[in-house]
C-alpha cells in the first residue's frame, strides 16, 4: 500500500534520514523504533508530505506521492495524527472534529463518521463545545486521533500518541488504538512504549542515526537481542 | 452637555472610519502573522480608484465599491502569492517586513508618477450633508461608514466562525502545519485571506474617499492610527480592532476638545502606551505568537 525507497530527508541542510526504505501492506500495523533524534518523526512528517525527501520515492497506492504537498496526500487517504497533539486551541472540540473532515471524500459522511468517532471515545460528547485548549493532555490527545479519523484515512499513522500522558491516560490511548487496529485500520505507528506497541504491532522496522537497521515480524523484534538490549531494557 | 454629546459623538464617528481601515490590518496579520505595511497603500489605491471611476463614468463613490473591492482582493491576493509566499521559507521573518515596506515605497511613487503630487478630491455626492440625530450633528457620509464598520466586524466573524472556509481560515491560523494535515492548502488560504483583508481596505477607500482628500501620501496619513488600533485591539483580534478604534476615536476627539487639539495626538499615544503597559497583548489579544518566537 504504502512504500517509500532510499528517502533521505531533513531540516535545511541537516540531513536526518539516510536512504529510508520501508512499506506498509494494507490490513498491517506496522512500528518503527528508535531512540529519541533516530528519525521516526522525520519519517512520519515525509510521508506526509510536511518534509520534502531530497532524494528517493515515496508511492502510496502505486501513485508516486514523494512530491504532492501534503493537503493533497491527505486527499489521497494517508492522515498523520501528529506528535504533540497539534489540536486547533482556540476551536472547539466540534470544529476541531469538522477539520477534520475537511477533505473532499470525507466532508460528505462527516455526520457518520462523528457518530462512529464518538462510540470509541464517549468522554468527546461531553467535550463537543468546550475549546480544545481547555482539555486535559488525555483528552487532547483522544481528539486528535479522532480529528484523524475523521478524515476516513486508508493508512492512519500516529507519532507518540502516549507521549506526556499519565500512565492511566495511555492505558486508556492505546485501549482506543487497540479498537481502531481490531476494525481493520492500517497502521503505521512510532511510539515511545516499544513492548507495548510491538505487541500489537504485525512487523516492525528498527531505526537507527537515520537508517533502517533491522526489520521484522513484531514477534521476531521482541526476542531479538539487540532490541531487547536497547529498547526495552531487559 | 449637549456639546459633550457632541465631542463624543465625533469620537465615535471618527471610531468609525479609524475601524473601517483597520479590520483589514488586523485581519491579515490576525492569519498570515505578517504586518502589512503597505497597508495606507492599499488604502490610497483604492481611493485614487474611487476617484477615477466616479470622475470618469459619473457614478456615486459608492458604486464604485463593485470594482475598488475586487480589485484590492486581487492586488491583495497578488501580494501574498507574488510577494510573501516566495519568502515565507525565509529564515528570517524580518524579510517579509521589508518586502511590505518596499512595496509601500514602490505604490507611493507610483502613484506621484501616475497623478503626480495634486490632491484629488472625490465628488461628495452629498454625503458631506450634516444630519440631525436628537441633540447631535454628524455627516451623513461618517453614518454609513460606522454603519459599515459595525456590519463588517459581524460579517467576517460570522464568515470565520460558521462557514467552512471561514473554519480552515482559523485552522490554518492556529496551526498552520497541523491544518495542511487536514487537508487544508495553507498556501491558498493566505493567498484568500491576504485577499479578503485588502477588499476590506477596498471597502473603505470608497466610503472615506468622498470625506477625505485623496493623494499619494495619504496612507502613510491614516496607516499609523491604523496600527495602533489594532495593538490596543488586540494584534488578529477583529473585534478588538473595533473597540479600539472607538477608544481612539473618543479619546482624540475629547483630548482635542477639553485640552487642546494640539495635544490630541499625545493623548492619544500617552493613552496607547499606558493601556500596552498594562495589557501587553492588547484589549482583546491572547497569546500572539510569531513564528520566529515559537
Amino acid at each position: 500500500m504504502l512504500s517509500i525507497e532510499g528517502v533521505d530527508a531533513g531540516y535545511g541542510a541537516t540531513t536526518i534520514l539516510n536512504g529510508v526504505t520501508l512499506d506498509v501492506q494494507a490490513g498491517e500495523v506496522v512500528t518503527i523504533v528508535g531512540a529519541n533524534g533516530a528519525g521516526k518523526t522525520t519519517t512520519l512528517r515525509t510521508i506526509a508530505g510536511l518534509i520534502k525527501p531530497t532524494s528517493g520515492r515515496v508511492t502510496f497506492e502505486g501513485q508516486d506521492i514523494t512530491s504532492l504537498p501534503a493537503h493533497e496526500i491527505v486527499d489521497l487517504g494517508i492522515t498523520l495524527i501528529p506528535e504533540g497533539r497539534q489540536l486547533f486551541p482556540d476551536m472547539t472540540v466540534r470544529e476541531n472534529l469538522m477539520m477534520g473532515a475537511y477533505r473532499r471524500g470525507a466532508r460528505a459522511q462527516q455526520h457518520e463518521t462523528m457518530d462512529h468517532v464518538m462510540e470509541l471515545f464517549p468522554r468527546i460528547r461531553e467535550r463537543l463545545d468546550q475549546h480544545a485548549s481547555s482539555l486535559s493532555g488525555g483528552e487532547q490527545q483522544m481528539v486528535a486521533i479522532a480529528r484523524g479519523m475523521m478524515a476516513r484515512p486508508k493508512l492512519l499513522m500516529f507519532d507518540e500518541p502516549s507521549l506526556g500522558l499519565a500512565p492511566i491516560v495511555v492505558a486508556q490511548v492505546f485501549e482506543a488504538i487497540g479498537k481502531i487496529v481490531a476494525a481493520g485500520a492500517t497502521v503505521l505507528i512510532v511510539e515511545q512504549n516499544v513492548f507495548t506497541t510491538l505487541k500489537a504491532a504485525d512487523r516492525g522496522y528498527v531505526l537507527e542515526n537515520g537508517s533502517i537497521v533491522l526489520t521484522d515480524t513484531a514477534e521476531a523484534l521482541l526476542s531479538d537481542d539487540h532490541v531487547r538490549q536497547a529498547y526495552l531494557g531487559i | 452637555m449637549e456639546t459633550f454629546l457632541q465631542v463624543v459623538a465625533n469620537g465615535l464617528m471618527l471610531g468609525g472610519l479609524f475601524a473601517i481601515i483597520s479590520i483589514g490590518l488586523t485581519l491579515i496579520f490576525g492569519i498570515i502573522k505578517v504586518v502589512n505595511f503597505a497597508h495606507g497603500e492599499f488604502l490610497m489605491a483604492g481611493m485614487f480608484l474611487t476617484y477615477l471611476i466616479t470622475t470618469k463614468l459619473g457614478l456615486h463613490p459608492y458604486a464604485s465599491v463593485v470594482v475598488v473591492a475586487p480589485a484590492l482582493f486581487v492586488l491583495g491576493a497578488l501580494t501574498q502569492r507574488l510577494l510573501i509566499q516566495p519568502l515565507l521559507s525565509a529564515r528570517d521573518d524580518h524579510v517579509q517586513i521589508f518586502a511590505t515596506v518596499g512595496l509601500s515605497t514602490a505604490m507611493i511613487n507610483l502613484a506621484l508618477l501616475l497623478y503626480g503630487a495634486d490632491i484629488a478630491n472625490t465628488p461628495t455626492s452629498g454625503l458631506r450633508t450634516p444630519v440631525d440625530i436628537g441633540p447631535v450633528r454628524v455627516l451623513e457620509g461618517q453614518i454609513y461608514i460606522f454603519l459599515c464598520a459595525a456590519l463588517l466586524v459581524v460579517g467576517l466573524e460570522l464568515f470565520l466562525h460558521r462557514t467552512q472556509t471561514g473554519r480552515a481560515i482559523r485552522a490554518v491560523a492556529q496551526n498552520r502545519a497541523a491544518a495542511q494535515l487536514m487537508g487544508i492548502n495553507a498556501n491558498w488560504i493566505y493567498v484568500l485571506s491576504f485577499g479578503i483583508g485588502a477588499a476590506c481596505v477596498g471597502l473603505a477607500s470608497s466610503l472615506i474617499a468622498p470625506l477625505y482628500p485623496t493623494s499619494s501620501t495619504i496612507g502613510t496619513y491614516f496607516v499609523l492610527t491604523a496600527f495602533v488600533v489594532v495593538v490596543l485591539g488586540g494584534l488578529g483580534s477583529i473585534p478588538g480592532a473595533f473597540v479600539g478604534a472607538m477608544l481612539i476615536g473618543l479619546i482624540d476627539a475629547l483630548a482635542g476638545f477639553y485640552i487642546g487639539s494640539d495635544l490630541r495626538e499625545a493623548v492619544v499615544f500617552g493613552v496607547f502606551l499606558i493601556i500596552l503597559i498594562l495589557r501587553p497583548s492588547g484589549l482583546f489579544g491572547t497569546r500572539v505568537k510569531l513564528s520566529h518566537i515559537s
